[in-house]
């Protein structure tokens, strides 16, 4: 038994869904969260139901991959049971796709979400008559809170009771004849009480002025900024640290140590000492970076993003630097994905998909896997060079930004074609609930986690085998003269930059043992941002580009990485 | 009539005709932006930035070229919002 979850972008499906299956997917207050699919299950009685929630589209022709995907589904998983979510303050334009969906014949529930909302802008649906003229079941819901959830449940029992029990009976219509419907049902059940602007409302509006706007996104930054660096350092200062070197470091190199008193596994596990966090001990460095040094930005950074999303302020964002994103071969919805990128490239690379041309996805990928770092790599670069002054880490995120604008806008120059023209909904301002925001934070962070856990266990382990066994010297004389000559770095650097495919957080902490001045590390860093994309956004990276494309940006990145590196050891050499 | 691009902001006005392909209707329609309905620009960005509008309550963000296919006419008072 398959049901599919249908309807608008934005209108809450992914909430209907987590509520239904209770598992936790991804919700955000703007179109397009959901690109790919989630698979979940419902056990009711004896049955259990697969439910898949389907990307947001606005009708079953498509204009961008996520509306095909949901297109696709919808046509070839062969459904035995549609939940289309509707979104109650928007009615007219949510029922082109019901009525879409309606004249395919499958069984359809619909769920009118944001019901709630719909009160309180003094919209009065008169749901029993809009059951008579869909001819099947409405149900008002608050998805965020549960309310009409048990309902939903109760009309899925029924449908498997009866399998006939809500299906549809709509003849094939043509687009006008489906407005004319829409609007003789709506004159009839839905009606409108004049309100004043709220509070929230003015805000929205002020948010897209030219100028008003302007401001706004300025001091939106410069908060987000504020918090996600300020906190981090305050919970690094005063929680992580103490708790690494006076607990955790002296138990655990007492733990191993009463153990394997010395020899090999010491070695791997503590390396030189847990005082030192340069000791690339698995136990004690490899648990620094992630828990001390990375987790807490990673924490605080998701936290502002979620707030952001939620409260519905990016599209916003996106619609004021649309004309400089032009410039770059792409329009301002990709600000989406690129801030993402600073949290993570993996999420950041899948969500290129609410772009609409195959030019743009390229050119926003490519942007984001050469020139945003992402927010593990910003952490230690932040823990590496804030003690030689905010000026070097200017210098390095300056590089990174020259880069991403030089960048983008060649890439427009040289890839035929032209960027397309945004074309978005922009989702009205919402409280966050609160809740659901820690609740997606933890989502983020716990993803950060399974993935960095092993992944820096490898690499920790990795490095120690290998130079264990001598191949990393080899590799080190014979990269030598091109890291010393055109970067400035000593032969010991080979390591770090190497490992830097495998992740880019723990390549950055390996710089810290080889004693480089400020200048070098400022080098190293941006290569290593620049350079080669972790492992994980390589697979992302292959399985929405392909191969060829893949090998392009591969290609840029190993260029743009040695030239960016080389001036900039020349120009910091000029300079001091 | 005019074009859409020339609308100042805060006007409503009423969508007269959407030239361009069945793509380019379609995906206004899609949207709820057809002949006939009425819209009101909320803001119009800078350095031909794109237009936001107002569709019943629904802001919609729309590139000035494609904003500039779409011919309206002041609301009247007579004429219903359809």
């Amino acid at each position: 038994m398959k049901i599919l979850l249908m309807g608008n972008p934005n209108v809450g499906k992914s909430v209907v869904f987590s509520r239904l299956t209770g598992v936790n997917v991804m919700a955000s207050n703007y179109p397009g969260t959901t690109v790919g699919y989630t698979k979940g299950s419902l056990k009711i009685g004896k049955n259990t139901l697969e439910i898949i929630d389907v990307p947001g589209t606005y009708s079953l022709t498509p204009s961008c991959r996520a509306e095909e995907v949901a297109r696709d589904m919808f046509l070839n998983e062969n459904p035995d049971l549609i939940i289309n979510v509707i979104d109650a303050t928007n009615l007219e334009r949510n029922l082109y796709l019901t009525l879409q969906i309606l004249e395919q014949g499958i069984p359809t529930i619909i769920v009118m979400n944001m019901w709630d909302v719909a009160k309180r802008r003094g919209i009065h649906i008169n749901i029993e008559k809009l059951e008579d003229a869909l001819k099947t079941v409405v149900i008002p819901s608050v998805a965020v809170t549960g309310e009409g959830i048990i309902q939903v449940v109760d009309s899925i029992t029924h449908f498997l009771d009866n399998k006939n029990k809500f299906k549809p009976s709509f003849k094939k219509m043509q687009d006008n004849e489906r407005w004319a419907f829409i609007g003789t049902i709506l004159t009839n059940l839905q009606k409108i009480e004049h309100r004043h602007p709220s509070i929230l409302e003015r805000l929205e509006d002020a948010s897209v002025n030219p100028i008003s706007g302007f401001l706004i996104a300025i001091f939106v930054i410069f908060v987000t900024l504020q918090v996600v660096v300020g906190l981090g350092e305050l919970l690094i200062d005063y929680i992580l640290d103490p708790i690494y070197f006076d607990y955790y470091g002296p138990f655990i190199t007492n733990v191993v140590g009463s153990i394997f008193p010395d020899g090999f596994i010491n070695e791997i596990l503590i390396g030189t000492g847990y005082e030192y966090t340069e000791s690339f001990g698995l136990l004690t460095t490899g648990v620094y970076v992630i828990f001390a040094v990375v987790l807490p930005f990673i924490l605080t950074f998701y936290f502002m993003l979620g707030l952001l999303e939620d409260f519905g302020y990016l599209p916003r964002l996106a619609v004021l630097i649309d004309s400089i994103m032009h410039k770059l071969g792409l329009h301002g919805y990709s600000i989406i994905p690129v801030i993402l990128g600073f949290g993570c490239n993996v999420p950041a690379v899948l969500s290129t998909r609410i772009l609409e041309g195959k030019r743009e996805k390229f050119i926003a990928a490519a942007i984001i896997a050469l020139s945003v770092p992402c927010m593990a790599q910003t952490a230690v670069i932040i823990g590496l060079l804030g003690r030689y002054g905010i000026q070097y880490i200017a210098i390095v995120y300056g590089t990174l930004f020259l880069l991403f604008v030089s960048l983008g806008f060649i890439l427009n120059k040289l890839l035929k074609g032209e960027s397309p023209e945004i074309f978005l909904e922009i989702p009205p301002y919402r409280i966050p609930h609160f809740k659901t925001l820690l609740k997606k934070t933890w989502i983020r962070v716990k993803g950060f986690l399974i993935e960095a856990i092993p992944f820096v266990s490898v690499g920790i382990l990795l490095i120690n085998i290998l130079y264990i066994i001598g191949f990393m010297d080899a590799l080190t004389n014979f990269l030598a003269p091109i890291i010393s000559t055109l970067l400035g770095l000593p032969k010991d650097a080979v390591g770090a930059l190497l490992l830097g495919f495998l992740r880019k957080d723990i390549a950055t902490a390996m710089l810290a043992p080889l004693n480089l001045t400020a200048n070098q590390l400022v080098v190293a860093s941006t290569v290593l941002a620049v350079s080669f994309p972790c492992i994980a956004t390589f697979v992302v990276l292959l399985k929405e580009l392909g191969v060829k494309d893949l090998l392009k940006i591969v290609s840029l990145m190993i260029i743009l990485a040695i030239t960016v590196g080389t001036i900039l050891n020349i120009v910091l050499g000029v300079l001091s | 009539m005019q074009k859409l691009t020339d609308v100042k902001p805060g006007k409503k006005v009423i969508i007269k005709q959407i030239s361009g392909g069945f793509g380019i209707k379609n995906r206004f329609e899609s949207l709820n932006i057809r002949e006939g309905k009425e819209i009101q620009v909320v803001a119009s960005g800078p350095f031909r930035g794109p237009l936001v509008l107002n569709i019943d309550g629904c802001k919609v963000a729309v590139g000035r070229g494609m904003a500039a296919k779409i011919s309206v006419e002041d609301v009247d008072e007579n004429s219903s919002n359809g």
